[in-house]
């Protein structure tokens, strides 16, 4: 199957006045159609900059774009110039994000915030969009769609503003959804009914899906495929099957210990010692080795190549057999 | 916001200007000196007619019930130093001006102030940035009773562009309503490029951008609104500022306005004009601020007045 997209060896910097923050480092993966592919890792390891970056959501300078692809349908994202860009964004590619409460604007009403990309990019009319838009509403279990497009945002709990964000993101039927953290923000039983809807959604309209998360029960949950980033880089990626029982890298290793499990009962769970290194001063070897439990002398020198087991599975480590 | 809330603010307001008009009825009278005090000519029959006249040998508390009286009418009294004009000509003939210098200085101030704030903002840390904000510290900093004399240096006596003192043609009007108006523009500038900066850093601007809109449109339709909300809101004291702050203005151009007669008759005594200027001020810096605060609320939907 042909990837929707594929990242080849893509790196994206910030030029502060600190120093150089090596945000994204080399990244190399594909997205398939249909399918969900999710990024874990822990806080500031790139996994929203890896995703805004190529689509021109942050803002440059202080971003730098280093190198490498970013195929989607084929098409470098990196060679487009922004008005391509901008075409692309919101009708093909959509996103939601974080914060529902914030990720809305409090001063316009949801129905002239929800048109916004049918006008854009469909070239409808108010009215029609309206319509388009309100049936939208609806499809994401908003009662009283009519009402909802008339109010305003600050009217709306958490979870109902989520909805009308993934409502918006969908209205123009897009081939890849990136959802960065889409239910962080939001209580248990209201994550769980947004997780639903998202998968229930991309299954009728056989989109794609980047899921951001560092909740490894999301992954388990929702995805078909997973990629583990730290410190910028992609440490392994895989089925999920891949990553939960097979995993081959020790950060992976340790991710999946400190995170909590219904079918073991644990009094403390084990926290991965030390902290993400400084992004700005990561030397040439592997970032993690500083918290390695099975650190090498050749892990400080150089990072390490890439292995793999089948087609999926491969993972970036100097360390032959763990355990 | 309801009704019941304009009947509230209507309602604070009857307190207030009671307060206001006790205040300064017996603060002017209880200053030294009275409006005749000055005419040293005329013999004590005379004042003692001009007394009689202007029910000023009455009790002092019946002088203030006689005042609520007419002002009930709609009365301001006549003026103790004007023969033969009453208060409310007086101000009949020089609102209009003082209005006019404000209303042109406000102009002023918001265009100049939202362009150059707005300028700023979308270039942050540029030239665009940096010139009109040096310029606007300039205009916070220096007081109108220097930048009116430099204006008038510079425009009027060294390029000779414009007149420099009377209230004829609108060539008049534009040395003094730019005098007057100079400050808050650039405090509006400030204002408008600190709003919309703020704004711009906003997730639902990020979310625009992920949505495909243009640049251009994510000025106008999601940042302008909240952007300029701090502008809306220092308009109420902008106003107040204006309207009290014309009295310097008008005296250095000249300019038969309501803050000539202000200051004139305080000076004088003239105890009717100083009341019923003072009462206009009020009125007006008051319903401003309803204004402004109505507008803030047409503009931002989260604020409820209850
Ligand atoms: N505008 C910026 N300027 C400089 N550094 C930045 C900027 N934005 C992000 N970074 C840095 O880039 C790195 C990656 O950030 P990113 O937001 O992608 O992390 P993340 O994996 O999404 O984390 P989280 O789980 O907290 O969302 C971080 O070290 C962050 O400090
Ligand atoms: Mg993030």
């Amino acid at each position: 199957m042909k990837p929707l997209l594929s990242i080849q060896d893509y790196k994206a910097h910030f030029y502060t006045r600190r120093g150089i923050v090596k945000a994204v480092n080399g990244i190399t993966y594909d997205v398939h159609p249909g399918q969900t592919l999710a990024i874990v890792g822990e806080s500031g390891s790139g996994k929203s900059v890896s995703q805004l970056s190529y689509l021109g959501l942050l803002p440059t300078p202080p971003l730098k774009i280093m190198g490498g692809q970013v195929l989607f349908d084929g098409n470098d994202l990196l060679q487009m110039s922004e008005d391509q860009l901008r075409k692309i964004r919101g009708d093909k590619i959509s996103m939601i994000f974080q914060e529902p409460m914030t990720s809305l604007n409090p001063y316009l009403k949801i129905g002239s915030q929800m048109i916004e990309p049918l006008v854009i990019h469909r070239k409808k009319t108010k009215k029609e969009a309206w319509k388009l838009a309100t049936q939208a509403l609806e499809r994401v279990g908003l009662s009283r769609a009519d009402q909802a497009m008339e109010s305003y945002p600050h009217e709306f709990s958490g979870g109902m503003r989520q909805r009308v964000m993934i409502a918006m993101a969908l209205t123009t039927d897009p081939k890849l959804l990136i959802a960065d953290e889409p239910t962080t923000a939001l209580d248990v039983t209201v994550q769980a009914q947004i997780l639903e809807l998202l998968k229930s959604i991309q299954q009728e309209n056989k989109m794609a899906m980047i899921l951001i998360t560092h909740d490894l029960g999301v992954v388990a949950g929702s995805a078909d495929e997973v990629v583990v980033m730290y410190a910028g880089r992609v440490f392994e990626t895989g089925s999920v099957d891949d990553i939960f029982y097979r995993s081959q890298h020790p950060y992976t290793r340790a991710l999946l210990r400190s995170t909590p499990r219904l079918d073991k009962l644990e009094k403390e769970l084990p926290v991965i010692q030390g902290n993400p290194p400084d992004l700005i001063s990561v030397s040439e070897g592997c970032p993690f080795y500083e918290r390695c439990s099975y650190q090498k002398e050749i892990c400080k020198r150089e990072f390490p190549r890439e292995s793999s087991l089948g087609a999926k599975h491969k993972w970036f480590c100097h360390v032959e057999k763990i355990s | 916001m309801g009704i019941n809330y304009v009947l509230k603010r209507l309602a604070i307001m009857v307190p207030i200007f009671f307060l206001v008009v006790t205040l300064v009825f017996f603060m002017i009278r209880f200053a030294p000196g009275g409006p005749f005090s000055s005419e040293k000519t005329v013999s004590a029959a005379i004042l003692k007619n001009l007394e009689a006249k202007y029910h000023m040998d009455e009790p002092l508390l019946s002088q203030y019930v006689r005042y609520w009286k007419d002002l009930f009418r709609g009365d301001l009294g006549p003026s103790f130093k004007h023969a033969n004009r009453t208060v409310n000509e007086i101000i009949a003939e020089a609102l209009p001006i003082s209005l006019e210098l404000g209303l042109l200085a406000l102009t002023w101030a918001v265009l100049i102030g939202v362009s150059a704030g707005g300028l700023a903002a979308l270039k942050p840390n540029t030239v665009y940035d940096y010139v009109p904000m040096a310029f606007s510290i300039l205009g916070i900093c220096l007081p109108t009773f220097v930048v009116g004399p430099v204006l008038v240096l510079v425009f009027g006596l060294w390029l000779q562009w414009l007149p420099v003192a009377g209230w004829e043609t609108w060539q008049d009007r534009v040395l003094p309503s730019l005098t007057l108006g100079f400050a808050y523009a650039a405090y509006i500038s400030r204002l408008t490029r600190g709003g919309l900066i703020e704004i711009r850093g906003q997730e639902f601007i990020r979310t625009a951008r992920a949505k495909g809109l243009s640049e251009s449109e994510i000025v106008i339709k999601h940042s302008l609104r909240g952007g300029l909300l701090p502008v809306v809101s220092y308009l109420g004291p902008a106003l107040a500022g204006i309207i009290t702050g014309a009295l310097v203005t008008e005296t250095i151009f000249n300019i038969p306005g309501l803050g000539r007669f202000f200051i004139e008759s305080a000076v004088n005594r003239d105890y009717t004009v100083v009341m019923g200027t003072s009462l206009l001020y009020f009125t007006l810096i008051f319903i401003c601020n309803f204004l402004v605060d109505i507008i803030y609320a047409i503009l931002d939907p989260r604020v409820k007045y209850e």
